[in-house]
């Protein structure tokens, strides 16, 4: 392989870790929101509120059913609004992160609807207020799992950015399509094909391991 | 220190209303421990839960310490709640938090600082004597460990009021019994109300002063524990007497027809139950002197109820008509109580 593959292994290997990286940061900060949201929203939570449920419900329902590359070409003035361009590594982290963010939502929800119904009665018997219940209750005690549903999030985002090639985002996904798949260059797809397995190994033994360490029920 | 006024309620289903709680009345006052028994399902837990608003009636008017707590906004109640403390079945320990820090939790609730923390769960750690578990987590204790935390945990606000929904019905019979020693104790030490719902006549038998029987939503009988063990009213206390009561028929007596009349040739079967203190005087051996019959006793046993010790004694008869009638009486002349099971050969 050339030196000038090899830096532009390097050049795509950032791009990824930059497109992930950042679009896992902005998917959390709406999806952890959307996800207690729609927790404590539910008929019988701390705070139910049918109207918010159903309305938050069928938006992530809707963004998580639209294909991934019709959502990133569809929300294309969108992204341009934002970031100034429609192309690039910057423009793909916009629909990454529209894409990502409730599926976030919908595996911070399922952890917090784990946490059993008589600990958050507990805190309220003692007084506890909504607010102190999610931020003292069931964002530490579903913390663990929390854990693992964004590792599963990063993972899934490390597939996606491999399509932000139609966007121009480049990324090691789009570097084995073209000189691997389009120029016969199977070293190159075997590398990067190697690379991305490295990775989400890689990834998923952090969380694995964080996970285990923060979880107290079983000692 | 507690009074429901009228209490009511109706959760609306889609097939139909459920009446969990029907127009109640109840009042408890400082300082006594008062127990709710009654099956699953006959409404005790969401009594309970309407003394601190985990459920809100759907009528009437709940009281705790003077203060209308069916009046109150949720900030209010929130800060009222922080007098009643409540123990759990299930415990409801934080997984994430070490002994230490969930006893801590309500005073975190509460905007503590940690210095004042300290200084008020130390006291309670050895209250229950968990001092040497304060850095454990929840799943490394024992479920009787597990309650001592739970109680630690409610009392850690100074509480008026201590609910307990459930809190043995998940431990062995000798953790139940520490446990209830505890209760009992924290109930003489701190002058706490204590309020227990329970479907085990064993624990209303050993720390109630008073008892109410709850069945389909309604309570069916209250009164001293004392008078309710020993003369229940009504037909599900009776069973739940029953539950605890080691003194039944023998096998002998209960294949034998016994009669309500008295035949040629039968013997008198009485249970007497007494109380230790009441019961000083020689009675049997008296009746025995006085109307020259015999007594065969057939069983006879002793239990606590609460602090004091109550006798049963089942015991048979043998003599003429007349010397049987009046043993009768004589026995109910005396200061015990008197069941006549009938008439046997």
């Amino acid at each position: 392989m050339s030196n000038e593959m090899i830096e532009l292994l390097i050049k795509s290997f950032w791009e990824t870790g930059y497109m992930v990286v950042a679009s896992t940061v902005l998917a959390s900060l709406i999806g952890i929101p959307l996800g207690i949201i729609l927790t404590v929203t539910r008929n019988g939570h701390i705070l139910p509120n049918t109207v918010i449920n159903s309305v938050l419900g069928v938006i992530v329902n809707a963004t998580r059913s639209t294909p991934f590359i019709i959502l990133m070409v569809a929300i294309i003035p969108l992204t341009r609004m934002l970031v100034g361009s429609s192309i690039g590594t910057t423009a793909a982290i916009v629909p990454l992160t529209i894409s990502a963010a409730p599926f976030i939502a919908r595996v911070i929800e399922s952890s917090l609807l784990e946490i059993d119904h008589g600990v958050i009665e507990a805190a309220q018997s003692m007084g506890a207020s909504p607010m102190q219940i999610i931020y003292k209750v069931l964002l530490p005690e579903a913390l663990h799992s929390i854990v693992l549903g964004i590792t599963l999030a990063v993972i899934a985002l490390i597939g996606y950015s491999a399509m932000a090639g139609v966007l121009g985002g480049g990324g090691l996904g789009d570097l084995a399509i073209r000189y691997g798949y389009q120029r016969f260059q199977p070293d190159v797809m075997i590398v990067t094909v190697v690379i991305l397995i490295l990775m989400v190994q890689l990834i998923q033994f952090i969380g694995d391991t964080l996970s285990k360490k923060l979880n107290k029920t079983k000692l | 220190m507690i009074e429901l006024v009228n209490v009511e309620k109706t959760y609306h289903t889609s097939s139909g209303d459920i009446h969990a709680l029907k127009r109640t009345s109840l009042t408890i006052n400082q300082g006594e421990i008062f127990g709710i028994i009654g099956l699953s399902g006959a409404g005790k837990s969401t009594l309970i839960r309407c003394i601190n608003m985990l459920e809100v009636p759907t009528a009437g008017q709940v009281f705790v310490d003077g203060e209308e707590l069916t009046a109150m906004t949720e900030t209010q109640l929130r800060k009222a709640r922080q007098n009643i403390g409540m123990i759990f079945q299930h415990f409801n320990l934080l997984a994430s938090r070490t002994v230490f820090d969930n006893i801590a939790f309500p005073l975190e609730i509460q905007g503590l600082g940690k210095d004042e923390i300290k200084k008020r769960v130390e006291p309670l750690l050895e209250l229950v004597q968990l001092q040497d578990r304060a850095d454990h987590y929840p799943s490394q204790l024992s479920g009787g460990q597990k309650q001592r935390v739970g109680i630690a945990r409610a009392l850690a606000s100074n509480p008026k009021v201590l609910l307990c929904d459930e809190a043995t019905s998940a431990l062995d019979p000798q953790t139940t019994k520490s446990i209830l020693n505890l209760l009992r104790d924290i109930n003489q030490r701190l002058n706490l109300t204590i309020v227990m719902i329970t479907h085990q006549m064993e624990v209303v038998k050993e720390i109630c002063d008073r008892v109410a029987v709850i069945e389909n939503g309604s309570i069916i009988e209250e009164g001293n524990m004392v008078d309710v063990f020993t003369n229940p009213q009504n037909q599900t206390t009776k069973e739940f007497v029953k539950s605890v009561d080691k003194n039944t028929l023998p096998e002998s007596l209960k294949s034998t027809p016994v009669s309500r009349e008295y035949f040629e040739g039968a013997n008198l079967a009485v249970r007497l139950s007494f109380f230790s203190g009441n019961a000083d005087k020689p009675i049997v051996s008296g009746m025995i002197k006085r109307f020259g019959v015999d007594a065969n006793i057939i069983s006879g046993n002793t239990d606590q109820l609460k602090d004091r010790i109550y006798g049963n004694l089942l015991i048979v008869i043998e003599g003429p008509q007349k010397a049987l009638e009046d043993s009768l009486d004589y026995l109910n002349s005396q200061n015990l109580q008197v069941e006549v099971i009938g008439y046997v050969k």
